[in-house]
């Protein structure tokens, strides 16, 4: 019996770590890993001590301390004496709130745009073309400046609405006031209310708000289901039931006893001293930006929804009509499927776009995360290290969320291949 | 049957009635408008809907741009000016902002008599790029090269450029052009020299700086060279530290005395007189070129089939994405000295090009690793088929072919970078956009003037966005038709 | 000096030692002789303070500070950099080694000057927050702005001011944040916001730019002190005491009527024993911190003593027009005392 290993001429040397293959990829590893360690040592070992030389510490205490700054309207509730860990919460929730509200915009906007390009109205196409263009070429912060400045500049300050014969008017049946500040809008009032639930750290959901959200995610399960109800007729008949008026009572009805038992009713905002109260004011700085966010990233997405389109090639939509489709169905079960596999990856680096964007807020004063945890904090405890690598890791974790969610989203309408 | 004739069939005719020009609504101006402006309901409501948007914007706009005032030394003198040309409460433009500030919006503080300097760097900007962007056609290089030599020229001349520079500028397009036409290839020496003297021009200071950073990459080269026979991933190791030794401890003092043998220096410019266009443009050119071999780097690396390099590449590149450009900028001003050794200090516009380098890397290996994945997997074949080892076989077949195909996106990842560089003015660079604009309003003589700054910095950045995109597209076309 | 500007903007691997090397710890003044030039941190543009003019130079009453100490280093008020920063970088780019000296009209607190371990070396302004409105708002004082709108710049000591003022006087306000002067004037100039907050001294430079400055009033209540000086990082106590007394001749130049007309004149000739020593007449004073003995004179002849700086930048003859108020001498019922020179 021989021993292979024992064989002559396979015996390890030296110089095959480099030039045999089996090994030479185990010694690049090695050498980078050792390489990367190196470096990394290297910064953090210069960070101590650079932070030595300061007199300077790294550690996130900072975050408990009393924050001292007010924050306008803050999405829940927030005052000066809070900790600075509870504003970076409140600039978190900011970014959140105006990414999520830029990404539905700009896709809505963007899908209209990208058809209307293709449109067969010669002077709506060139127009759309012309939007399109501009806000891709012009950098973002132009055009959150600019809309920021017509805001303040275009609108009229709240006191224009005072006196006998005000300068300005409330739009919309008086219930909504365009001023440079802010857009007063109406709250929405209970005469019935059912009081609140508390889930401490002073958050609270109204009782009223549960119920409506319970009412209408029953009714879109129990739509689902009446869909799956008719597919299942049709598939045996052949003869769909007419569902429209199902779904409606549905979704309509519990939601109109439920405004009729709490008494829904709107509270307009009236002028009271400086400003208008009572209403719910939406800052300038925030329609501002979600505003420029839109157009802005609506532009790419038109782009992007345009070449979906124009990608799906020219025979299924011949194909669909040969088979009687009218053009509005053609688009939605022929065109439309096909084309979201080509836009859905671009549009979720968009979305990701987006949401690093939206950090621009510092051009107009709203304050996001970037502007709390990463600019009123850190000026104001100094915690320069700590506070922008948090921030960083905030805006990294959001975005590996968001793209994580939509590549769920993006496996489900790839094409099954078989 | 052959007998029956029109005469005795009702139904057959054997005479065409005459041609008769076609009803007026199919005609001419009319069918056009009825079938591109108004072939239903919806397009005839779309096209009204358009009409009314295009009149909303013009009468808005048109009095506000027919009133331009070109001449005034105060928005107030323009306020005067536009009363009384126009009557009380006519609104009017005040371009006389940028008459008077223009130079600031393009070159920022770089001292007036050194303007042709910039001027001179970018059009041999263009020479450099025109191998590798202008490569497929004859005519657009041509064409291209005039260009930019007569502007480049005529702005010199009007800049006031001292003879022998001009004599220069004029010698080195002339050569350019010689060579686009006959060899474009050698024209690359050129584009691979451009780093070096784009940054002579724009900082000034000693010649034989340059200089002796070129022999360190030469001798680097050359120590490659001498071992890649031996091994090329020796050679490699052993050229970049050949090369990176020599610019620690040798170069700086070496063109210190040649400096003091023969003198070869222009008047330096401190990077902080850069602001405006100037900037953008400096910082945007700079992280594409610098990005460009880190992203090759990273892009071969995220491909490799070794766990822990494809592994650090993938953190690396999704960090970057994952974080907004201005938090990296925060980074160059705040977080970067905390990460050198103690002591090390660079100036802001050096900082902000190392983290944009870094920012645009990570997109620029996406960008690469789309072209490599692009390439067809014959050609990965053939390479290995010749017994080309990994690194030849990269050299000398994949990349090639896949920068080539890669160049669209990385013109559109300029693009990108190009826009964002106006979020310098967050870490108080004078970007031209709020920069120049706030420093120009914060003299009482333009104070609250908002509209016609950003409407000029706006329609140069469209310009040259604009033409650089339309180009890219250009490109894709073209590629795309070669590739069938 | 050449070198480094070209080897800094070559390669980030060239800068890591190309790069101009400079003491975030260690020797400023050696540091700032052997670079020929004093870099000095100033706001991004605050006009009477520091702004840069059409042609790119800096001038205003913390800019004439930096030219003081250059010219008293290096002998020239010109060998200055400035680093434009805004109220977020200002301190990083003072302990990052940045620059060597702050003159941005920040103010000295007590967290700034242990926490973020910076040296404020004295006071060149006192200051106090104050609120600007409109006349037709029939406004008269601060208690009466419950429920208003606010412009606030923010990470400034003021953003907390205010917030800790409405909340002593039980009143609500809305904030309008923003990150500039410029920005903030134009919002109040478009009534986006009801009063416009920050230092006195800033509000009476705002108004003053104003096309209408009669329609605007400043309202008498003063919520907090707000004494603005430079600063310098901890630990380099001989460069502290550079600037510190740098700023202190000044304010003493004024106090014994030395003026940049009739300092040479005084130098030879002057009897009191405290401006010969001043003006190195006598003593060798500026050898103790490293120094030549003329240091205090070319401060002092760089832009005129603490008076002539005032009244050239920001006093009653300028636009801007502040009268001196706290800020004249101790003599005259101010608050600046310069140490003896002794």
């Amino acid at each position: 019996m021989v021993d292979i290993s024992a064989q002559p001429g396979t015996s390890f040397r030296l110089s095959m770590l480099l030039y045999d293959r089996r090994y030479r990829s185990m010694t690049i590893q090695v050498i980078v890993f050792i390489l990367v360690m190196a470096a990394g040592w290297w910064l953090v070992d210069n960070t101590i001590r650079n932070l030595q030389a300061l007199g300077k510490d790294f550690n996130f205490g900072f975050l408990f301390q009393r924050a001292g700054y007010d924050i306008p309207s803050p999405p829940i509730p927030y005052n000066s004496d809070d900790t600075h860990l509870r504003a970076a919460i409140v600039g978190l929730l900011n970014t959140v709130i105006v990414s999520f509200l830029g990404c539905i915009a700009a896709t809505i906007l963007g899908i209209a745009v990208g058809v209307a390009r293709l449109s067969n109205n010669w002077l709506f196409a060139r127009l759309m073309t012309v939007y399109v263009e501009m806000f891709r070429n012009i950098p973002l912060l132009l055009w959150i400046l600019i809309v920021y400045a017509i805001f303040t500049e275009v609108l009229p300050p709240p006191n224009a609405y005072r006196g006998e014969n005000p300068a300005a008017s409330m739009i919309l049946f008086d219930n909504v006031a365009l001023t440079n500040r802010y857009t007063a809008i109406p709250t929405l009032g209970l005469t019935n209310d059912p009081g609140h639930l508390d889930l401490g750290y002073r958050i609270t959901v109204d009782w009223a708000t549960i119920a409506f959200a319970v009412v209408l995610i029953g009714g879109w399960f129990i739509r689902k289901a009446v869909l799956n109800w008719a597919q299942r007729v049709q598939d045996a008949t052949g003869d769909r039931p007419v569902t429209w008026w199902i779904n409606l009572g549905i979704m309509l009805v519990p939601s109109l006893l439920l405004i009729w038992y709490f008494g829904l009713h709107l509270i307009p905002p009236e002028l009271k001293g400086f400003n208008f109260v009572g209403g719910l004011n939406v800052q300038n700085g925030f329609v501002a930006l979600w505003l420029a966010l839109t157009l802005y990233t609506g532009a790419f997405i038109a782009e992007i929804v345009r070449g979906g389109i124009l990608a799906v090639s020219k025979g299924q939509t011949e194909a669909a009509y040969a088979l009687g489709l009218r053009p509005n169905k053609t688009m939605k079960l022929v065109i439309l499927p096909q084309a979201l596999r080509v836009i859905i990856p671009p549009l979720i680096s968009q979305y990701l776009n987006l949401t690093k964007n939206s950090s621009l807020a510092i051009a107009v004063g709203y304050m996001d995360l970037r502007g709390t945890l990463g600019g009123t904090t850190l000026n104001q405890t100094g915690r320069e290290l700590e506070a922008i690598l948090l921030m960083m890791l905030i805006y990294l974790a959001l975005s590996l969320l968001i793209s994580g969610g939509m590549n769920i989203y993006n496996s489900r309408v790839k094409l099954k291949e078989r | 049957m052959s007998d029956i004739h029109a005469q005795d069939v009702a139904f057959v005719r054997d005479s065409m009635i005459p041609e008769s020009p076609p009803p007026q609504r199919q005609a001419g101006v009319v069918k056009w408008l009825r079938e591109n402006l108004f072939s239903g309901p919806v397009n005839t409501v779309l096209t009204i809907l358009g009409l009314l948007i295009i009149w909303y914007l013009v009468s808005h706009f048109w009095d506000w741009f027919a009133h331009s005032v070109w001449n005034a030394e105060s928005l107030a003198q323009c306020r005067e000016i536009i009363a009384a040309t126009w009557g009380e409460g006519a609104r009017g433009a005040c371009w006389a902002v940028i008459r008077e500030r223009w130079h600031q919006y393009m070159f920022g503080f770089y001292p007036p008599a050194l303007y042709f300097r910039p001027v001179m760097a970018f059009g041999f900007l263009m020479v450099a790029l025109a191998p590798v962007l202008f490569s497929e056609s004859l005519r657009i290089r041509r064409y291209v090269l005039i260009v930019t030599a007569i502007a480049t020229l005529a702005l010199m001349l009007l800049l006031k450029a001292p003879a022998g520079w001009l004599a220069f500028a004029t010698a080195v397009f002339a050569a350019a052009l010689w060579l686009a036409e006959r060899q474009v290839a050698r024209l690359l020496v050129f584009s691979a020299l451009y780093p070096l003297l784009g940054v002579w021009l724009l900082w000034g200071g000693s010649l034989w700086g340059p200089i002796m950073v070129l022999g360190a990459i030469g001798l680097g080269w050359l120590a490659w060279r001498l071992l890649v026979g031996l091994s090329p991933l020796v050679a490699m190791i052993a050229g970049v530290a050949v090369t990176v030794g020599l610019l620690m401890f040798l170069v700086g003092p070496a063109a210190d005395d040649a400096e003091s043998l023969l003198s070869l220096s222009i008047i330096p410019v401190a990077s902080d007189q850069f602001g405006g266009f100037l900037l953008s443009i400096t910082i945007g050119v700079a992280g594409i070129a610098l990005s460009l071999p880190l992203g090759i780097i990273l892009a071969l690396a995220r491909r490799s089939d070794m766990f822990l390099v494809h592994t650090l590449a993938v953190v690396f590149i999704e960090f970057i994405r994952g974080v907004p450009l201005i938090s990296l900028l925060f980074v160059a001003s705040l977080l970067l000295n905390y990460f050198l050794p103690p002591g090390t200090n660079f100036d802001i516009i050096l900082r902000v090009i190392i983290m944009v380098t870094l920012f645009a890397a990570a997109y620029m290996a996406e960008v690469i690793r789309g072209g490599l994945a692009a390439l067809p997997r014959g050609q990965y074949e053939a390479a290995d088929a010749l017994g080309l080892d990994y690194w030849k076989a990269q050299r000398l077949i994949i990349l090639p072919q896949a920068l080539k195909i890669s160049i669209p996106g990385i013109v559109s990842t300029f693009i990108g970078m190009f826009k964002d560089t106006t979020l310098v003015v967050f870490v108080g660079l004078f970007d031209p956009l709020k920069g120049i604009s706030d420093f120009v309003r914060a003299n009482f003589a333009w104070k609250g003037i908002y509209w016609e700054p950003f409407i000029f910095v706006g329609a140069i950045f469209f310009i040259i966005c604009f033409s650089m995109s339309r180009y890219s597209m250009y490109l894709e076309r073209r590629l795309r038709r070669e590739h069938r | 000096m050449k070198k480094s500007v070209f080897l800094g903007s070559v390669a980030a691997l060239a800068a890591v030692t190309g790069g101009a090397a400079m003491a975030a710890e260690g020797d400023t003044l050696k540091a700032v002789k052997d670079r020929g030039e004093l870099i000095c941190g100033v706001n991004t543009g605050l006009v009477g303070f520091a702004a840069p003019d059409a042609s790119g130079n800096w001038t205003g009453f913390d800019v004439a500070v930096c030219k003081a100490v250059a010219a008293a280093v290096l002998g020239d008020p010109n060998k200055v950099k400035y680093v434009p920063t805004t109220g977020q970088t200002r301190f990083t780019a003072l302990s990052s080694g940045e620059v060597d000296v702050l003159a941005r009209n920040s103010t000295w607190t007590y967290s700034r000057d242990t926490d973020l371990k910076l040296d404020f070396i004295g006071v060149n302004y006192y200051d106090g927050q104050g609120f600007m409105v409109r006349k037709d708002l029939g406004v008269t004082s601060a208690k009466e702005l419950d429920g208003a709108t606010i412009c606030i710049q923010t990470g400034t000591t003021t953003e907390l001011n205010l917030a800790d003022y409405f909340k002593a006087n039980n009143m609500s306000y809305q904030p309008v944040n923003i990150d500039s002067n410029a920005e903030g004037e134009q919002q109040y100039m478009a009534g986006a916001c009801d009063a416009y907050t920050t230092d006195a001294s800033g509000l009476a430079a705002t108004r003053a730019a104003f096309a209408d400055p009669e329609n605007h009033i400043i309202l008498p209540e003063i919520i907090s002190k707000e004494p603005l000086g430079p600063a310098v990082r901890h630990g380099d106590n001989n460069w502290g005491d550079i600037v510190r007394w740098t700023l202190n001749a000044l304010i003493a130049a004024e106090e014994y009527g030395v003026t940049s007309t009739n300092i040479e004149e005084l130098a030879t000739n002057s009897e009191n024993p405290e401006v010969q020593r001043l003006l190195g007449a006598s003593d060798e004073l500026g050898a103790m911190m490293g120094l030549d003995k003329d240091w205090a004179k070319r401060a002092i002849l760089a832009s005129g003593n603490y008076g002539e700086i005032f009244a050239k930048t920001i006093g009653e003859e300028t636009p801007i027009g502040l009268a001196r108020g706290l800020n004249a001498q101790w003599t005259q019922g101010g608050l600046l005392y310069a140490p003896p020179f002794r």
